[in-house]
C-alpha cells in the first residue's frame, strides 16, 4: 500500500484532477499540493497526489542518467 | 540505457568495496525491497556488502493489539468497516478481516480512503476506515477527517517512521547506512532526517538504478565518515516536505509511544487523533463497545519471525516456516501477506 505511481495532470476540478497513468486516467485528490497546473508530474498514493514530480527528470530520463554516470566517471 | 546505468553503478561500487570490510545497508521501505528482489540487485553487489529490509512494511509493522481490537470492534458494533486489501488478509488465530467479510461482517475493500467517505456519505451505517501507513498515508487521513462527514470514523494504526529510524538507530543493531523511503520523504522532506546523524542516510527513488545509485552514495559516505542525509530522489523530495500535507497530518494526529511488531514501543511514533478530533476516533465514539476488551496472544504466531525479519535480523528464507508453513496463500505472519513484506517479496520474486 505504501506503492506510488507518477502520473501526468490531463484535467483539474478542484480538488479533484485526472491524472493519466500510461493510459490509464484516474480521478485523484489534489489539494495537498499548491500551484498544480495541467501538464504537471505527481506521485499518487492511494488516491491522492503527495508530490509534484521535475518533468525535465521523466521526460529526459535516459539523458539524466546518462548525466549521473558521466559525473561518476570524471 | 537502464541496464548499462545499473551495471556501471555495480561496478563502480565493486570497485569502492575492494579491501573494504563489511557493510551493512538497511533499506526502510517495502517497495524497496520489491525493486532489490526484482531487479535481484544483491546478486550484483559484493560479498562484503550487506542489504537488509528494515521495518518499512506499513502492514507488517502494525501489531497483533491493533488487530484485536479491530475485531473486537467488528463483531461487537454494527457498521460498515473499510480497509485497503493488504491490511484485510492479515491472520490472527487463523482469522482475518476477509474471513469475518465471508462470515456476513459489512467489510468493503477500498483503495483509498475517498471511497470509505463515499461510502459514508451514502450509508445510514457509521463507517469506520482501518487508517495505517505512515507519513505518506496519514495526511490523506487527516483531509478525510477534516472533511467533517457525520457517520464517518477512523481507527487510527498509523506511525509516524522518522522515530523508528531514531528507534534503530538507537537499538543494538549494526547498520551502516540506511537508504529511507522516498514516499515517506516526499512529506517529511529532507529536514526530517538530519537530526539523526548517526550514520549516512540516502532518500532513494524506486527505479533499480536509483535503489544502486543510492548504494554506492552510501558506501562513499560510509567510507569518509560524512554522517549526512543525501538526496538520490530529488525529482519527488524537496528539502522541507510537502509542508500542507504536514500541516493537515499534524493538525489531526498527535504523537504517542506505540508499539510496532519487531521493534517493540517506539516513542513518539503513533498517530493518536487529536482530541480537538475524538468524534471521528473511532476508540473514542465507540469506546463503550472496548470495556470487556482482552489481549490475547496468538498461539498461531509463535514460531512466526516476522519481528526479526522487521529488524534485519535474518533474512525471510531464515525463518523454518519460509515456504512451507507460510506461503503467499496460506500465510502465518504479516511480512508474508504484505505485497511489501520482506516475506512477500521473497516469496513471489526471489
Ligand atoms: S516466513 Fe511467515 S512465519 Fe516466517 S517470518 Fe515470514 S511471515 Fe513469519
Amino acid at each position: 500500500m505504501c506503492l506510488a505511481v507518477i502520473g501526468k495532470v490531463e484535467s483539474i476540478e478542484y480538488p479533484f484532477a485526472t491524472v493519466d497513468f500510461r493510459g490509464t486516467k484516474k480521478r485523484i485528490r489534489i489539494d495537498l499540493i499548491d500551484d498544480l497546473k495541467i501538464g504537471e508530474y505527481v506521485l499518487v498514493h492511494v488516491g491522492f497526489a503527495i508530490q509534484k514530480v521535475d518533468s525535465r527528470e521523466v521526460e529526459e530520463y535516459d539523458k539524466v542518467w546518462s548525466d549521473v554516470i558521466s559525473n561518476l566517471q570524471l | 540505457m537502464r541496464a548499462k546505468v545499473i551495471s556501471t553503478l555495480a561496478e563502480e561500487i565493486k570497485e569502492e568495496m575492494d579491501g573494504f570490510d563489511e557493510i551493512k545497508i538497511m533499506h526502510l521501505c517495502g517497495t524497496h525491497e520489491d525493486t532489490i528482489t526484482r531487479y535481484n540487485l544483491r546478486s550484483l553487489l559484493p560479498k562484503n556488502l550487506k542489504l537488509l529490509s528494515g521495518p518499512g512494511c506499513p502492514v507488517c509493522i502494525i501489531p497483533d493489539y491493533d488487530l484485536q481490537l479491530v475485531f473486537h470492534l467488528i463483531k461487537s458494533s454494527n457498521i460498515i468497516f473499510t480497509t485497503f486489501g493488504d491490511m484485510a488478509r492479515v491472520p490472527f488465530e487463523g482469522k482475518s478481516l476477509f474471513y469475518f467479510k465471508s462470515k456476513g461482517y459489512d467489510i468493503k475493500i477500498v483503495y483509498s480512503i475517498f471511497d470509505a467517505l463515499e461510502i459514508a456519505k451514502i450509508s445510514d451505517k457509521p463507517v469506520v476506515h482501518f487508517g495505517i501507513g505512515f507519513e505518506t498515508t496519514m495526511p490523506s487521513t487527516a483531509l478525510a477527517i477534516l472533511d467533517g462527514i457525520e457517520n464517518f470514523y477512523v481507527f487510527s494504526s498509523h506511525r509516524f517512521f522518522v522515530p523508528a529510524v531514531e528507534h534503530l538507530l538507537s537499538a543494538n543493531i549494526k547498520i551502516d547506512g540506511f537508504i529511507n523511503p522516498g514516499h515517506v520523504s516526499t512529506i517529511v522532506g529532507v529536514r526530517a532526517y538530519e537530526k539523526l546523524n548517526k550514520i549516512p542516510q540516502v532518500i532513494a527513488g524506486f527505479e533499480p538504478e536509483d535503489v544502486m545509485l543510492a548504494i554506492y552514495q552510501l558506501v562513499k559516505a560510509i567510507k569518509n565518515g560524512e554522517n549526512k542525509v543525501f538526496n538520490e530522489y530529488k525529482r519527488a523530495v524537496k528539502y522541507e516536505g510537502n509542508l500542507k500535507a504536514q500541516e493537515a497530518m499534524n493538525e489531526v494526529f498527535r504523537r504517542q509511544s506505540w508499539e510496532w511488531r519487531g521493534l517493540g514501543v517506539v516513542k513518539n511514533s503513533g498517530g493518536k487523533i487529536r482530541k480537538k478530533y475524538e468524534d471521528f476516533d473511532a476508540l473514542k465514539a465507540f469506546e463503550d463497545v472496548f470495556t470487556d476488551f482482552e489481549v490475547k496472544e496468538d498461539s498461531k504466531k509463535r514460531a512466526c519471525r516476522c519481528g526479526d525479519v522487521l529488524k534485519g535480523l535474518i533474512e525471510p528464507s531464515d525463518c523454518p516456516l519460509f515456504m512451507k508453513a507460510c506461503n503467499p496463500k496460506n500465510p502465518v505472519g504479516p511480512c508474508m501477506v504484505s505485497v511489501e513484506g520482506a516475506c512477500n517479496i521473497w516469496a513471489r520474486l526471489g
